[in-house]
């Protein structure tokens, strides 16, 4: 067997080792009556059939290396230099366990170290953790541990935030006894909040692809005793004002847009940022600078005891995992692109969009619903059903927008279509979208 | 380090001593090198009831937490905040200078259910 | 080796790593500067200063590609290269989430595929592959278990039992779920101890929390027992699947008695741990908790492949459907391998740290002398005594010999614990340098123990100042006389 190195002979020889005399004795507390039940699996493949077999069932999907691809909504169609790749597939980077023993982890140490500081750069925040599994799981945590800091039990999320984000933060409350309330975040004044709101939660760019007036949010809810989570799009960071400019108290992001390919939805990483005087109540990872015994420098895991394996039942979350992974591939990127790059590529996503936005509205029963500014992304109201646009444009080689027809962040609008247009969306191919619209609609 | 006479104890390792109308409250040497150098702790803000066997804060080294569980009940009439600047004045120094938070007790009988050191210093014996 | 600069300190204003469009259009109206930050304070770095400063970070790391890997309950075993060429093919890595179905076809039919192969090899009925890791997985499994009591108007089961040799993820989960957790002796032999649970079980039970094999590595003899006591008390079983590489093929937790369960694809299924994640945590379940399962899953319907949502679903737990990535490459692995492959995987597994724990436990001591499965707790508690060198020591000394240390002081109940998980991928002649090197360290420990309690000495930073580091956390770079930086000295001097 190609992964099984010992042979039949030398199988045996390490049973006679142990004083034993067949495979069977090494089962001898297993009770019979579990032994070797049917288990029905394909024949197994050898390597080169079933490279074959995946390349076949790969191209039954319509990948956006042969697609025009419009489809956002929290995952993104971004570029990934070359470079990425090959780091993260680094033997040493792939096939590390966990740096728990830092003398032979010093390289994901360090890399953990550089990515919690870009993060913090990119979103003006004082402290970031090593990555949690997605956006939408860092939202849950961020709102368990807002309600631990404020020792408060509800927190207020916008309507127009990412509907499975608010899904994964209702499975999140409901077991901390949090309640969660939709509510537009336009808030006035501090007594618009109730005394038990830990904390408010917007989204910018909304789900609809709109820029907030975020200015003096914060301090109206910490007047009110609350706390403010920012989630944000890295990508808008290269221009819009960062949550830590806006004096967010925990900011969460999904990191996928940072040089990790699409995957059908993951393995994607969650960003977690926040003030220095909640680090101990933050959840997740942290690497911290330290010396040797010679007083060189070097990296550890540091601030453990918040963690399940020291804390048990008492640890500030379950989580065990990082996505560590995509953190090398993110500050890879993050590296590479510097504040020049990403504020190139927000150019290009703010003005392609607009692009796009400005003739779509101008065929005959379209209409722009997203509200002035937005970023990427902008809701269409469409004279055709989206799915029905979708399978059409199909012909045309393109992945249309995500039917978000009827859904409450849409205001229930009919038809209603969300495009997304980043760097990868040539000129070309938003002229394809509209004439391919036109020819559609006619 | 031995465990001062006129201290009472608890089965979870910590000691208390009545001053007054004050009784401070802090953990054993034992509880302090069983945990290793302790780099964070964290206390009650003043003014908190706690009650008696409550864990009211707690104790971080680099790799064990530990609970600190209230000798007695009443309301935190202080903190030591030195502790949060010098944690490990609680291995240097666990009976004095570590001592974690002074409460106003509500219930002085409680303290007659503790430990004496005679006691105290057999217990610790038997674990080991 | 020397000491690898910042990527900070390699920044130097007005460089590029980067190859770009123009921005070619003025299409959008210009943004009020109420919406636009100030500054962006990031590295600039060339692509060669990036490649570099990368490629020799990871020669600073130890790997499965570069040797042995004995991390007990972690299941290091080789990560086929083959999966991540396959992953990397454009069908499954740049597939948007969100593609409508009748353009997802492959995906959805692995997604499909992969839910009943992973129910086979389990002897569950229904399996979600949401979840993003293990720790997820048993966070998803206790709140099905907690779904499925209210369902039955039976809501008031609000504990949860755990052995005291349990990861520390089942606590922190039970905890995180909002269930009061009991804790387990174990049997001096190591087992569930019997009259224990009995003295537990009541009516407020909601399940157990078990692994088996333990995470002494020892199978539970008494397992049915143990289910039917859980079961008849109203209880259900809750599977850590961390172990499955010992049953693969051979035994399924399903037959075991277990209702529910999560399964790491990447130990037993090896995909990458990639320095800490992703992992891919699946769960699977007996038909009576299946409509609790996170929705959605994928079902074949009239020759097409397709989401199903259950209007009983505890929720979501992560967005989108998982770690499709991981999901491809445990696929790949499954196909490729096979039943026969699959139980010669838990069968060498098997054999591979018996032999370890044959050759070893003259030397050290064995806590528990039974046949072990995929993995062996040995203690050093007997060097200790002796020499005063602590299985810490043991560990790092193991570093100079070119090999990862086992995991150590763990499980919790035993002192002094090494925990030894050889897995399958590993060869007899890798297992007898490893025995040689354990052999060695413990007559060096009589013969020079300040040597061995002051290694590594091959690696280039000795042992780091853990105390300091958790003190006076140091977790990001700041620019040398930058705001916050004055800020934290005046702090500091009031």
């Amino acid at each position: 067997m190609v992964y099984t190195p010992n042979t039949e002979a030398q199988r045996q020889e390490m049973i006679d080792a142990m004083g034993l005399k067949t495979l069977e004795d090494l089962y001898r507390e297993v009770p019979a009556s579990v032994r070797d039940p049917k288990i029905d699996l394909p024949a197994p493949l050898s390597e080169p059939e079933l490279l074959g077999e995946m390349r076949r069932l790969s191209e039954l999907n319509a990948d956006a290396a042969h697609y025009a691809t419009f489809l956002g909504a929290g995952a993104y169609n971004h570029f990934s230099p070359s470079v990425v790749y090959r780091i993260m597939s680094r033997s040493e980077f792939l096939t590390a366990y966990t740096p728990y023993q830092p003398e032979l982890s010093q390289g994901t140490l360090q890399q953990i170290y550089e990515f919690q500081t870009l993060v913090c750069q990119l979103t003006g925040m004082d402290v970031a953790n090593a990555s949690m599994y997605d956006a939408a799981s860092a939202l849950g945590e961020a709102a368990v541990m807002a309600s631990t800091i404020t020792r408060r039990k509800s927190v207020i999320v916008s309507p127009k935030t990412h509907p499975e984000h608010k899904a994964v933060l209702r499975t999140y409350a409901s077991n901390h006894g949090i309640e969660v309330i939709e509510r537009d975040a336009n808030i006035q004044q501090a007594s618009d909040l109730g005394e038990d709101v830990a904390c408010v939660i917007v989204q910018q760019p909304n789900y609809l692809g709109e820029i907030r007036d975020l200015t003096g949010l914060a301090d109206t809810v910490h007047e009110a005793g609350a706390m403010l989570i920012i989630v944000f799009d890295p990508i808008s960071l290269g221009m819009l004002k960062s949550p830590g400019e806006l004096d967010a108290d925990i900011a969460i992001g999904e990191g996928q847009s940072l040089g990790v390919p699409l995957q059908f939805g993951g393995p994607y990483l969650g960003l977690l940022a926040t003030k220095d005087k909640y680090v101990r109540q933050m959840p997740g990872r942290l690497a911290g600078m330290t010396k040797d015994t010679e007083g060189r420098r070097g990296f550890v895991l540091t601030l453990q005891t918040r963690e399940q394996h020291i804390r048990r039942e008492k640890a500030t979350s379950n989580i065990c995992t990082n996505e560590g992974l995509m953190a090398v591939a993110a500050t890879a990127y993050m590296s590479l692109m510097g504040p020049q790059g990403l504020k190139r590529i927000a150019d290009i996503c703010y003005q392609r969009s607009h692009y796009l936005a400005k003739r779509i509205a101008a065929l005959p029963g379209y209409e722009i619903i997203s509200r002035e500014p937005f970023f990427k992304e902008f809701a269409v109201k469409a004279p055709l059903p989206p799915a029905e646009l979708n399978r059409r444009l199909m012909e045309y080689k393109i992945v249309g927008g995500l039917d978000i027809s009827k859904t409450p962040e849409a205001d229930n609008t009919d038809n209603a279509w969300l495009l997304c247009v980043t760097e990868l969306n040539s000129k070309e191919q938003l002229d394809r979208l509209v004439s391919a619209l036109k020819e559609i609609s006619s | 380090m031995d465990n001062p006479r006129d201290y009472k104890y608890t089965k979870e390792h910590e000691w208390a001593k009545l001053d007054g109308d004050t009784v401070t409250m802090g953990v054993t040497n034992y509880a302090a090198t069983q945990l290793g150098d302790m780099v964070y702790v964290d206390m009650p803000a003043v003014g908190t009831k706690v009650s008696q066997g409550d864990a009211i804060g707690a104790l971080e080294s680099v790799k064990a937490a530990a609970d600190f569980y209230s000798p007695l009940s009443g309301e935190v009439l202080e903190r030591n905040e030195r502790l949060l600047d010098e944690p490990g004045a609680i291995n240097s120094d666990p009976f004095t200078d570590g001592w974690f938070v002074k409460i106003t007790p509500s219930n002085i009988s409680e303290l007659d259910a503790l430990m004496s050191a005679e006691e105290y210093d057999e217990f610790e014996k038997s674990q080991g | 080796m020397s000491i690898e600069p910042l990527i900070f300190d390699l920044s130097s204003p007005g460089r590029i790593g980067f190859s770009l469009p123009q921005v070619d259009m003025d299409e959008a109206p210009p943004l009020d500067a109420k919406y636009l930050r100030e500054e962006l304070d990031m590295p600039e770095v060339s692509e060669i200063d990036v490649m570099r400063h990368f490629v020799r970070l990871s020669q600073k790391n130890y790997s499965i590609d570069t040797g042995f890997y004995p991390l007990g309950s972690c299941t290091m075993k080789y990560n086929p290269k083959l999966h991540e060429d396959v992953a990397i093919m454009p069908g499954w890595a740049h597939i948007h989430p969100y593609l409508p179905e009748e353009c997802a076809q492959g995906a959805l039919q692995v997604q499909c595929e992969l839910q009943d192969m992973l129910g086979q090899i389990s002897g569950m009925d229904s399996v979600s592959l949401q979840p993003a890791a293990g720790a997820h997985g048993e966070f998803t499994g206790i709140l099905m278990i907690r779904a499925y009591h209210r369902s039955r108007g039976d809501a008031d089961r609000d504990i949860i039992l755990v052995p005291d040799s349990a990861h520390g993820t089942n606590p922190a989960t039970a905890a995180a779920a909002g269930f009061k957790m009991i804790s387990l002796k174990s049997s001096k032999e190591g087992s569930v101890d019997l009259d224990a649970l009995k003295g537990a079980l009541s009516e407020r039970i909601a399940g157990m929390m078990l692994t088996v094999p333990s995470t002494l590595g020892l199978f539970e003899p008494d397992i049915l027992k143990i289910s039917k006591m859980v079961h008849d008390a109203g209880g259900l079983m809750y599977g850590d699947g961390a172990n499955l590489n010992a049953l693969v093929g051979h035994i399924r937790p399903g037959d075991l008695g277990f209702d529910v369960m999560h399964i790491n694809l990447h130990k037993t299924f090896t995909t990458p741990h990639g320095g800490g994640g992703p992992g891919s945590g699946p769960v699977a379940c007996k038909a009576i908790l299946a409509p609790f399962l996170p929705s959605p899953t994928v079902e074949k319907r009239d020759d097409k492949f397709a989401f199903t949502y259950s209007d009983k679903s505890i929720g979501r737990v992560k967005n989108f459907w998982g770690n499709f990535g991981m999901h491809v490459r445990a696929y790949t692995y499954i196909r490729h391998l096979g039943l026969p492959g699959l139980q010669r995987v838990s069968e060498d597994a098997i054999i591979n740290a018996n032999y370890i724990r044959a050759n070893l436990s003259g030397t050290y001591h064995l806590p528990y002398d039974r046949i072990c499965m995929h993995e062996v707790v040995l203690s050093g508690k007997n060097i200790k005594q002796e020499t005063g060198i602590r299985t810490l020591d043991i560990a790092k000394r193991l570093i100079d010999y070119g090999m990862h240390p086992p995991t150590v002081y763990f499980p919790l109940i035993v002192e002094e614990a090494l925990m030894i998980e050889p897995t399958e991928t590993e060869s007899k002649e890798t297992l007898d340098a490893f025995i040689h090197a354990m052999k060695e360290i413990a007559r060096e420990a009589r013969e020079d123990p300040d040597m061995v309690h002051s290694a590594p000495h091959t690696t280039e930073l000795s042992r780091l100042d853990e105390v300091t580091a958790a003190r006076e956390p140091n977790l990001r770079w700041r620019r040398p006389g930058d705001k916050s930086d004055e800020e934290i000295t005046r702090a500091k001097a009031s």
